[in-house]
């Protein structure tokens, strides 16, 4: 069939008169019209393109495009230039539909005091929107997806207990500089007895069953020179937001993994561990990373997570 | 001798010259105006007038080759577009400036996981040794492979002079001579241009190391360290809050 195509075409449309293998030749079939204009258009389009859009390099500079300037504010003055996309960017910030939105929420939010947005039902459920999304990018993978954090890394931010203080002003600190939870490595300051006894009477300040004898030695060192533990955790083991330092004495852990242990052996080498080893552990600062008003947004969603103090 | 397109097409490799020459014309035509166009690369400066884009310290070469080595570029873009999501999420849009020593550049094509064009000071070390190990005892959704290897492979550094000699080649002011390095201290300041002297690369990398102690474990040098020390400077060179918003815009 191919053969009796071949041979009825080959006498109407012209061949290149090129011959390969002796017999093989080609067409020189003229192109289909649909794809030649297309062709023509595009060429047309890619002219109308250089002169509107940046397109040809000239020398050390290039040519600008025409009538489609952008215009976006710089400091309060109207700045006109050439189209590129950081220029739509600028413009997209400031005037794109979402952006307006946007800025209008932000600028009531920041203008308010935390009371005032606490109290008023349309911005917090604009914070709780905007604190959604802001904690996911950013807290998230250190506080976990819904602010639950880790036992032995990252402080859990839905409870109230408060390292460094639960009120939204401390939150907002906290978040703006960052933080430095830091405790000495207690290895080479303790005797293996005496490092028992203040094992016992820090779980004795949680109301552990410890072996009483201990305990009360232990509440020596921790209260003494030995150990100097009152210094951070006062002397009643409730701890102080200005160091950030633990309190002993609720069944709330942070470090110490003490509640995932079943039986008083491993709550007891979990504690004789962070003893043992310190602790060291960083909240980055967000004051160069986020605007203060998103740093507020922040708070008041950590805060009305569930576990903020007044 | 009269020019036949036979004579092109039966000998194949004229053929594929030629084709080779026909299509780069494409790429060239839009990539070679931009080495000779003023704006390019944008001019940053640190408030005191040096240059803000420094090459990497020895111990970040050697992090960016692990970084390399390891296949992060196939799941992580370090490229910000200029688009209102992206700096919403990431922070300021990438320049061209911030990977004019990238050699290769780390732009990445795909994201698998974030950018991370703008991830240094944006976590602890402790989170990144955790992650790095396994992504899943931080990120309990995570997809990302675990790279328990890197905290157990001892770092090597013997060959770092070599790696900064071959940077230099293709244009990084690393210095070798005194005049280099004073030209560096002109350019970056002591500070930066001490770092930058190949004939301190490995006292420099092993400082830089004990100071930031990346991995948490003082007593070993390991290709965490380095990897970390890497990830902690990206998109930090740059102080933003010192230049206006629309400051970038100009060199578009
Ligand atoms: C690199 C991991 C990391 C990231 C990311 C992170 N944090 Fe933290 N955060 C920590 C650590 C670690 C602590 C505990 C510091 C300490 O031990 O004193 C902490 C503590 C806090 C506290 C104080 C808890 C208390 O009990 O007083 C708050 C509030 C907090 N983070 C909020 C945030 C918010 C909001 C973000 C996102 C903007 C965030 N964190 C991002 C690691 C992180
Ligand atoms: C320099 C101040 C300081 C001293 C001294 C100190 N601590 Fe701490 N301690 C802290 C801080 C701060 C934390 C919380 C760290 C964090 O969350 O990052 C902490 C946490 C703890 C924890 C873990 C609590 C938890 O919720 O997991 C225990 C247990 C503890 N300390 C016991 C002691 C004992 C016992 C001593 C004395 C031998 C002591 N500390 C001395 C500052 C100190
Ligand atoms: C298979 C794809 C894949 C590869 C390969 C990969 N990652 Fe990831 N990475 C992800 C995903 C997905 C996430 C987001 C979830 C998470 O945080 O673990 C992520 C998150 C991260 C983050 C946190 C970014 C942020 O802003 O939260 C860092 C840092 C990171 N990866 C570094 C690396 C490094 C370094 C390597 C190479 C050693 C690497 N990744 C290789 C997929 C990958």
């Amino acid at each position: 069939m191919s053969e009796q195509k071949t041979s009825k075409q080959s006498g109407a449309v012209q061949t290149t008169g090129h011959a390969w293998d002796g017999d093989i030749q080609e067409f020189n079939n003229p192109l289909p019209r649909w794809w030649l204009w297309s062709f023509y258009a595009t060429v047309l389009f890619s002219v109308i393109y250089w002169v509107l859009f940046p397109a040809w390099p000239v020398g050390k500079t290039y040519t600008k495009g025409v009538m489609n300037d952008i215009t976006y504010e710089l400091n309060g003055k109207k700045v006109t230039t050439h189209w590129n996309t950081r220029a739509l960017l600028m413009r997209d910030m400031q005037q794109g539909e979402d952006a307006v939105k946007q800025r209008k929420y932000m600028q009531k939010v920041a203008s308010l005091s935390f009371s005032q947005v606490l109290a008023n039902p349309e911005m917090m459920d604009f914070t709780r929107k905007v604190g959604k999304v802001l904690f996911a990018d950013n807290c998230a993978a250190c506080h976990g997806s819904g602010g639950q954090g880790k036992v032995g890394l990252f402080p859990n931010l839905v409870d109230d207990d408060w390292l460094w203080g639960g009120s939204i002003s401390d939150i907002q600190a906290t978040i703006t500089h960052g933080r430095q939870g830091f405790m000495p490595s207690f290895r080479t300051a303790f005797t293996k007895k005496q490092l028992d006894d203040v094992v016992d009477y820090v779980l004795s300040l949680s109301g552990h069953k410890v072996d009483a004898a201990r305990a009360a030695r232990g509440k020596r060192i921790f209260n003494g020179q030995t150990g100097g533990c009152y210094y951070c955790h006062t002397k009643a083991g409730t701890g102080m937001k200005s160091a950030g330092s633990a309190n002993l004495t609720d069944s709330i852990w942070t470090v110490a993994d003490v509640n995932g242990q079943r039986d008083l052996e491993g709550k007891r080498a979990e504690v004789r561990r962070v003893i043992l080893n310190g602790i060291s552990r960083k909240m980055p600062a967000w004051k160069d990373r986020l605007s203060p008003v998103e740093i507020k947004l922040l708070s008041l969603y950590v805060y009305d997570l569930g576990g903020g103090k007044k | 001798m009269k020019f036949k397109h036979e004579s092109i097409e039966t000998n194949s490799g004229l053929l594929i010259i030629l084709t080779l020459i026909v299509i780069s014309i494409g790429g060239l035509v839009e990539i070679v105006p931009l080495f000779f166009i003023d704006e390019t690369v944008e001019d940053v400066k640190t408030a005191d007038g040096r240059d803000a884009i420094r090459p990497y310290t020895p111990l970040e070469i050697r992090g960016r080759d692990i970084y390399i080595r390891e296949g992060c570029y196939l799941c992580h873009s370090q490229m910000i577009r200029p688009f209102r999501d992206e700096m919403l999420r990431y922070g300021h849009y990438s320049l061209a400036a911030e990977s004019k020593y990238d050699h290769p550049f780390q732009w990445g094509s795909k994201r698998t996981g974030p950018d991370l064009a703008r991830v240094g000071g944006k976590y602890s070390n402790e989170w990144h040794v955790a992650h790095l190990i396994n992504p899943r005892s931080v990120v309990p959704a995570s997809i990302m492979p675990n790279y328990p290897w890197l905290m157990k492979n001892d770092l090597k550094y013997a060959d770092i002079t070599a790696r900064m000699r071959a940077l230099k080649k293709v244009g990084v002011p690393y210095s070798e001579t005194d005049a280099e390095y004073k030209a560096n201290v002109k350019r970056f300041g002591k500070k930066v241009a001490d770092m930058l002297n190949i004939h301190y690369a490995e006292r420099n990398l092993l400082a830089q190391a004990e100071k930031g102690n990346y991995d948490g474990d003082r007593s070993r040098l390991t290709e965490m360290d380095a990897l970390v020390a890497y990830l902690q400077v990206l998109g930090t060179m740059v102080d933003f809050k010192q230049y206006g918003d629309g400051y970038f815009s100009k060199f578009r």
